[in-house]
Parts: structure tokens; sequence; C-alpha cells
């Protein structure tokens, strides 16, 4: 939090005057940043605002046109991401890289391996990363497989191989995306723990309340500048959005004026793998939040209704009537859509094009005794991307090279094409910046006054507070109670429930 | 149409095709370098033969000489030969020469014919043969003094690559007719992110199935009818066996490689089993049709016509239909395909299936074009089909590729083997060469889609700035 120190701490890391092209672009045209000893300094901006392309100059994998690194006030040149690693640059990306069939110690040595003449040396190993997991308070079993872990785990491996490595400074790119909020308490006395050894930590989030929890200052960047940076202390969360957008915000969670109507789904009794007796309902024209802890079980439920999983006792009702729903195809058939939670493994198909995964689910209906009708798939595909305002160079753009929010925007504009009358978001808004997600809270609240029922699965406890008409708190598989009045309740009425 | 991105987006999206196309037929271009590269190599004189020679030939008497003249042909009497005699003497004929004169037979007959026909010859001015009977000609002219000084005349030669000559391309495109059918189901199964290991030993046991069967209909005696139906249930089996592969791999997933290397072993044992080890050979002459058969005007075999008609079907499936693009995206992302309301069980039972029924396809073509039967027909032909579809530019992580991408990969390695031959290559050579050229193959898409994707990179920053 703010700096118990009156003086300020000794300068560890200095970016100056950064500047990179990429042929056609100007990545990054003007990046400051410093870095003080045990300081957690949070990176902020939108996409594209040349965040990752500073932290990726700072890793050695990119070398700046201009400009110049000091470490210790020394002049430093990383030309790869050795060198960098070496002088105790550490980044923790947001996907791991980690070998998930390797145990734990294994993959903390990984490529470091302590051996003489090839032998591996596993008892220096077992007893030099059991004291780096005590002093940072883990507690891990290191002949577990990595594939066995939590993601919070896993991240816990990555630190935990950091510190093994003497790192000078920490990167932590999107940490918080996949944890629940007890595990991102864990992280952050982790941090906290970190930065009281001299660490540098870099914070890059998009989820500000964090950003206000953790850090001790937080440069913003924009349109590959750096903007300013300021300390957490004299800054609050409506100034910092406005220096992120270069715009001022009127409000972060729009609320749209919309009557509930009759239930429309009514899930009654569901049991699954994960899952006991869980029952409700959610109505025409509401946004439904289901919150809880990771693994509570929400995109369980989500997978059960959609037909993804199969489900081991319970009855679904869409309008009243009961309907077997036993796979996508059925759901899909009948009205219900799930926006799924991981948009590159479960959502796009990355190869194809924009086009392509914006018509599968509705070929069928596009064609004729199997020949697709080109003419009508064309059309509909464009009408949607106006609609939808979706950022593309074309309709053969391979989905791979869209950006985070405009993925997210082809999979919504999918389900639309459907006339779904249910939609289920699982984590909508993860990894996407402000701007996209602000588009996707009006989607929501346009769909939901169009009549559809709205059900989003949320880790953002600010987010599902102030979008969704009820919340439902889930815990263990079960559903642990319900907020039905969302305007008076508060985060840690959430938490009460969930925990 | 009303597009709204196009107007600030115009030149990206002309640019994209024109990389799509690069990225999906770039290969049309290593097989033209190719092809010109044999070319070159084997530039020769080239003499006609037959009644292409005939042809030549009169022209050319017709334009250099009068009518008047007399005119002795002469030419051993092999087939080619007496086509040529008779064709030359016809047109000759036609043409208005009215003293001809034909002598066909080996030199000594010739040389009889020659002493014993003085008085003829007295009106004879010029005598015409084959560039290859000239030499034997002229020595026996030499020993006959009435005749030493008539000249003698052959048909004019030209320079032209033999690679070029339309026999040596027919014969390509029917040496790789049947790699290339089976490869069209290989391409669907490994779009689809699969692999199917089992088509070789399905051409083997598709040839001595129907040799088998044709043998129960009678043999050498069967009927066209009987012949026909041996085919189907030869086709019919073959696709079985794709789909019990299918099944294996959907319903108890098993892995792709292991289900059909499984089914490559029980097929190949098939095959000994039905055929007793033995080749078959008892069966009618007009079933070679399929395999050696052409079509009377450009003369080009049925079995590539075959191919052709199998190309169009297949990509205009791949490309138009639902199905298709269904097959890119279960190969894509199984997962995000299923989520999207996708059969995918009932999509990879198709390719599996598709696949056995176009190697059966493939062996029977073999059967026709060596009229038996056999248990070793077929063999490694799984790897020559994998290579013809890596090499077209599908990837083997599916999702990716053409269908004629692989018609090209295909006739990549023909015509590397071909021109090979042609130059006097021997066949070990030509094994590392191949394997080396399918290597190059594959780097060279690798190399282009780094390329590729970094142009994609560099448009999506700009993007976002």
């Amino acid at each position: 939090m703010s700096n118990p120190d009156s003086k300020p701490r000794p300068l560890l890391l200095e970016m100056r005057q950064i500047r990179k092209a990429f042929p056609g672009v100007l990545a990054v045209s003007d990046g400051r940043l410093e870095l003080r000893e045990g300081e957690i300094l949070a990176l902020v901006g939108e996409n594209g605002a040349g965040k990752s392309t500073l932290v990726k100059i700072l890793m050695g994998v990119h070398r700046p046109d201009a400009g110049e690194i000091r470490l210790a006030g020394e002049r430093i040149e990383f030309r790869s991401p050795i060198e960098a690693f070496r002088h105790g640059m550490v980044i923790i990306y947001q996907e791991f890289s980690l070998i998930p069939s390797l145990p734990v110690r294994d993959n903390l040595f990984l490529g470091h391996e302590k051996s003489r003449h090839g032998i591996l040396n596993k008892k220096f190993e077992t007893a030099a990363a059991k004291s780096v997991f005590e002093r940072l308070g883990i507690n891990l079993s290191l002949n577990t497989p990595v594939r066995d872990l939590t993601i919070a785990e896993q991240q816990m491996v990555e630190i935990g191989r950091a510190l093994l490595f003497e790192a000078r400074v920490i990167i932590m790119d999107e940490p918080t995306a996949a944890l629940s909020p007890r595990e991102v308490q864990s992280l952050f006395t982790i941090l906290r723990e970190l930065a009281g050894r001299g660490i540098g930590i870099v914070f890059v989030s998009h989820r500000l309340e964090e950003v206000f929890a953790i850090a001790d200052r937080v440069t913003v960047m924009r349109d590959g500048c750096t903007i300013d940076t300021r300390e957490i202390s004299k800054i609050d969360r409506s100034r910092l959005i406005e220096m992120m957008v270069g715009r001022p915000m009127q409000d972060e969670y729009p609320r749209s004026v919309r009557k509930t109507g009759e239930v429309c789904l009514e899930v009654r009794e569901f049991c699954g793998r994960k899952l006991s007796h869980i029952s409700f309902a959610v109505r025409r024209g509401e946004i439904l939040s289901l919150v809880g802890l990771m693994g509570a079980g929400r995109t369980d439920v989500a997978r059960l209704i959609f037909g993804a999983d199969p489900k081991e006792g319970g009855e679904l009702f869409l309008n009243g009537q009961a309907i077997e729903v036993k796979s996508p195809r059925d759901a899909i058939n009948s009205g219900i859509c799930l926006l799924t939670e991981d948009r590159k493994e479960q959502g796009l198909i990355l190869k194809l094009s924009v086009k392509e995964n914006y018509s599968l689910p509705h070929l069928s209906r596009w064609s004729k005794k199997g020949w697709i009708d080109q003419g009508e798939e064309i059309s509909r595909f464009y009408s949607a991307v106006k609609d939808l305002n979706i950022r593309l160079t074309g309709p053969n753009q391979k989905a791979v090279s869209l950006s985070g929010g405009n993925q997210q925007k082809l999979l919504v504009a999918r389900w639309l094409e459907t006339d779904a009358q249910v939609i289920i978001f699982d984590e909508p808004t993860r990894g996407i910046d402000v701007g996209a997600k602000y588009e996707m809270y009006l989607l929501m609240n346009r769909l939901a006054e169009s009549g559809k029922a709205i059900i989003v699965i949320s880790s953002d406890l600010p987010e599902a507070l102030g979008i969704s008409d009820r919340i439902l708190v889930m815990k263990e598989g079960k559903i642990a109670g319900e907020i039905k009045d969302v305007s008076r309740a508060s985060q840690e009425d959430i938490m009460a429930l969930a925990v | 149409m009303n597009n709204p991105i196009s107007k600030d987006s115009g030149p990206l999206i002309k640019g994209s095709n024109y990389s799509r196309f690069v990225s999906d037929y770039g290969m049309l271009g290593v097989l033209i370098l190719l092809c010109i590269l044999f070319s070159i190599l084997t530039l020769r004189e080239q003499h006609p033969s037959g009644a292409e020679a005939a042809r030549v030939l009169s022209k050319q008497l017709a334009d250099e000489y009068p009518i008047s003249t007399g005119v002795l042909i002469i030419a051993r009497d092999s087939r080619e030969d007496s086509v040529f005699s008779e064709l030359l003497a016809e047109e000759l004929t036609t043409d208005g020469f009215s003293t001809i004169h034909k002598i066909s037979g080996d030199p000594a007959h010739v040389r009889t014919e020659l002493s014993g026909a003085i008085d003829s010859i007295s009106s004879i001015k010029l005598i015409a043969s084959t560039e290859a009977f000239a030499p034997v000609l002229q020595s026996i002219k030499s020993q006959v003094p009435q005749i030493a000084d008539i000249p003698i005349v052959i048909p004019p030669s030209k320079r032209w690559p033999t690679f070029l000559l339309a026999d040596n391309l027919r014969n390509v495109a029917n040496q790789i007719a049947v790699i290339a059918i089976i490869a069209i189901g290989m391409t669907m199964v490994i779009i689809a992110a699969g692999i199917d290991l089992s088509v070789g030993s399905l051409v083997a046991l598709s040839a001595v199935l129907i040799a088998w069967l044709i043998g129960y209909a009678g043999g050498e005696k069967a009927t066209g009818i009987a012949m026909f139906l041996a085919g189907i249930a030869a086709m019919i089996l073959c696709g079985a066996t794709g789909a019990f592969s299918g099944l294996m791999i959907t319903y108890f997933r098993v892995p792709p490689f292991i289900a059909t290397l499984a089914m490559m072993q029980v097929a190949a044992g098939a095959a000994y089993i039905i055929s007793q080890g033995k080749p078959i050979y008892q069966l009618p002459d007009s079933f070679i049709l399929l395999g050696r058969g052409a079509e009377p005007f450009l003369k080009i075999p049925y079995a590539v016509i075959l191919m052709v008609i199998l190309y169009i079907l297949a990509h205009l499936l791949m490309t138009r239909t639902t199905l298709g693009r269904y097959i890119y995206a279960v190969g894509g992302n199984m997962e995000a395909s299923r989520l999207a309301g996708i059969r995918v069980k009932a999509i990879l039972f198709f390719v599996y299936t598709m696949s056995g029924i176009l190697a059966g396809l493939g062996g029977i073509i073999i059967a026709s074009q060596l009229k038996s039967g056999a248990p070793t027909y077929g063999l490694t032909y799984e790897l020559y089909v994998i290579a013809a579809v890596v090499v077209g530019g599908t990837s083997l992580s599916g999702g990716e590729g053409r269908i004629l991408g692989t018609l090209i990969g295909a006739f990549i390695i023909a015509v590397i083997q071909n021109g090979m031959n042609l130059t006097n290559i021997e066949t070990y050579t030509q094994k590392v060469v191949l394997g080396l050229v399918i290597l190059g193959a594959v780097l060279l898409d690798q190399l282009k889609h780094r390329g590729i994707s970094f142009k994609i990179f560099q448009r999506v920053n700009r993007d976002r700035i």
C-alpha cells in the first residue's frame, strides 16, 4: 500500500525515452518506467497502449530502437531473454510456462538443473525448493505433477522459480485473471513479502480495484506513451480511468431501465460431477450473476445447462416446458447459448477466418441440401460486424489475429444470430480493456431489454454488483445464497456467503 | 454488397487474399519450376513415329516434290511401321501422287524385293522410310546399283523435351492417379486433425478382394456387371474398415495413429488370407479398361479423368458445403466445434469412412492396371499419400489445408520421380532425393507461415494504435 518510509527508496530500474517501431507501426514512442527497490508498481493502460511491448523490451524479447535502460544506476542492454534473466528480470505470464506432466520440483529447476556430469542432484534441488517455499509460506508437495495443481498453485511455482534464481525485478502479467478472491489475497500477501525483500514488482492488470489494493504507485500508458506515474494514495479510480482512456468516463457500469418478465429458464435439482441440487430460475429481461470462489462450480452449472457435460440428475424448463438437453447442439436448437470462459480453447477456432467462426453454428440454416449459401453468409456476417462494431480487416482475417475484445464481440455476435432466449456469459470481460468492457455491458443491457434472459458468471465482484439485477452466490457445488437487492449489497456481503 | 469495413481497409483485404492464395497454392510455383527443370534436362532430338511420322512426312513431300514423282515406301513390318506405311501411302494418294509402291519387312526381305522388282523401280524417284530403318536401307541401297542414286527421305525431327512429350505426360498422370485419389481422403482426415495409416493395406485388400470376387463370378469369363459389383463390394468393405477406425477414434477415444495402425495390420493380414499369399491373375481382358484404357480423343487415361472428377467434387465439398466447413472446424478445435453445436463424432466418422472408400477405389485401379490382385500392392503407399498431402501444404496439426494443394503435392512427387527416371538417376538415389524434397516442402511451408503470421502481427498492431 502506501510507502511506510518517509524517504523514497533507491531506484532499482529505470527505462527512459524508450522507442520501438515494428514495420509500419510505432508500438512505443515514449516509454518511461521507474521502479524502486521493494516497490510494487502497477502498469495500466488499454490494450494496445504499449504495455506489453515495453515489458518485452525489459525482458530482452525486443530490442528498443532508442532510449536506455538502467539497472541500479548502471546502463544495461539485453540482447536476449536469457541475458535479461541473468540480470534478474523475471516475467510471469498469464499462460504459464510450466510443463504439466513434470512434478513441481522439476519445473522449478527447468532449464537450470543442478547436475554433475548430467546426473541430477535431486537432493540439492529438493532442499533449495523447500527453503524457498518455506520463505514464501507456500505449502506444496514437490513431487506433485503440475497438471494436478490449481492455477493459483501453478502461479506459486512460477514465483518460487523467480525466487530460486534471485530475481531482482518480477513482472506479473495479469496475475489475478484466473484466481478467486481468496487466492488473490494470498497472492498479494506473497507479493508484499517479496517486496519486503527489496524485489521490485511490476504488476500489469486490467483490474483497477486490485491496483488500488496492492500497488504503491501506478504508471499509466496510452497510445505508446507513458502518460504519468502517480502515488496510488494520491489518485482516485475515476481519475485513473480518465488517464487510461484519455477522456472522462461517466459511469463504469451502465444501467438500463428494463422490465423483467416471465420465468424463461428454470433449473431444478441439477446434479453433476461437482454439483449437487442446484435450483434457480431466470426471467426474461433479467441479468442474473453467478459468483463464487474458483472451483465453486459456476462454470459447471453453465456447462450442464448447455449440455456440454453429462448431468447426473435434475430437470430443465424453458418457458415452463421441460426440455431435454443432451449436447450443445440440443441447447442451441432450444435457444440456449453459452459464451465460454476460455475464448481461445473453447470459443474460437483460431485457424479459421472470422467469417467462418461467425457462421459455424448457423450453417445448416444458411445452406440448401448441404451447399452453403455464400451470399447469405457474407451479408449476415457484414451486418453483424456493423451491428457490434467489430474491428477487423476483412472476412478472411484469421480469428487468431483479432484483439481480445474483438474476439469476444465476434463470439457474442455469433450467438445473437441464433435468436437465443437464454445467453450465458462465462467471464465475459476477462482480459479485455476498459473500453471493450463498457461495450460488453451495454450489449448485455441491450439483450436484456429485448427480453432475453442473461446469466453472467463473473469473478469480478464490483462488476457483478454493477451490472446484475440479482446475484446467486455459489459455494462448493451448491447455491449458498441469493442477493436480491443488488443496489444495497456490498462485496463483503457476497464474500460472507462465498467463503 | 453492403460492406461497412472495406472502405478504409480495402487494400488490406486484397493483400490478404493474395497472401492466402500464395499460402494455399504456393506449391504450384514449385511444380512449375520442376517441370521447367526437367524439360530443360530432357531436351533431345525427337523423331516422330507411326501415324505422326506419316503425317509430317507426307506434308513435306507434298511441299517439296511434284506429284508426278514416283515414291517407294520401305519400312519394317512392326505394328508402328505398318501404320506408318499405310497412312503415308494413303496421305500421298490423297495429295495426288500417282506412283506409289510399298515394301514392308526385315532387311533381308527388303533386299530380295528390291532386286526382284527392278522394272517397277525405274519409275521410282524417291524412297521414303523411317528414321530407325534409314541406316540399314542405306547399306542395302549400295548393293543394288539400280537404286543407288535414289535419295532416301525420312520424317523430319525436332528438338523437344522428352518430359513434355504427350505420352510421357499421360504416363506421369496415370502413375500418380492412384496415390492422388487416396490422398483426397487423407487430406480430409488430416484437416480434421487425424491420420490414416491403413490406406496402403486397404489398397492391397481391395485389389485382392476384387480379383477374388471376380474369380467367383467366372474369372476370365466374368461379365462387366459382375466386375462392377465386385468393385462396389471391395469399396464398401474398405469403407467399412475406415468406419471401424472412425468408431474406435470417436467413441472409444483411441488415438487415430494407433487405431489406423492396427487396421493397417488387420487389412494387410486379411489381404494375404484371402489371396493365400499369391497373386490372383484370372481376370477378364476387359478388366484393364479402368486402369489402362483412355478416352479416344486426347487419349487421356480413364484413371486420370476419374481423378480429376473426384478432385473437383472434393474441392467443392470442402469449400462450398457445410460438411466441408465442419471438417475444418473440427480439425481446428474439436471442443470449440462441439460447443458450437457441431456433431463432431459424425464428422470424424465420415472422414475415416471416406478415406477407406477412396483407398478401396485406389486398390481397384491398381488391380486393373496390373490385371491382377496381389497382397503386396499398395505397400508403403500411406507414406506417399501423406507426403502428397503435406507437400501440398496441409498442416498435420489440422484445421488448415486445401484439396487442390494435395493434387499439386501428388504431381510434385510424380514429376520428380518421372524426371529422375528420364535423366537416368538410379532408384536408390531417387529415394534420397524424394525424401529431401518432402522435407524441403515442409520447411518452405514453415517459413511461409512464419512470414504470414509476422504480417498479421503488424496489421494487428496497426489496428490498435
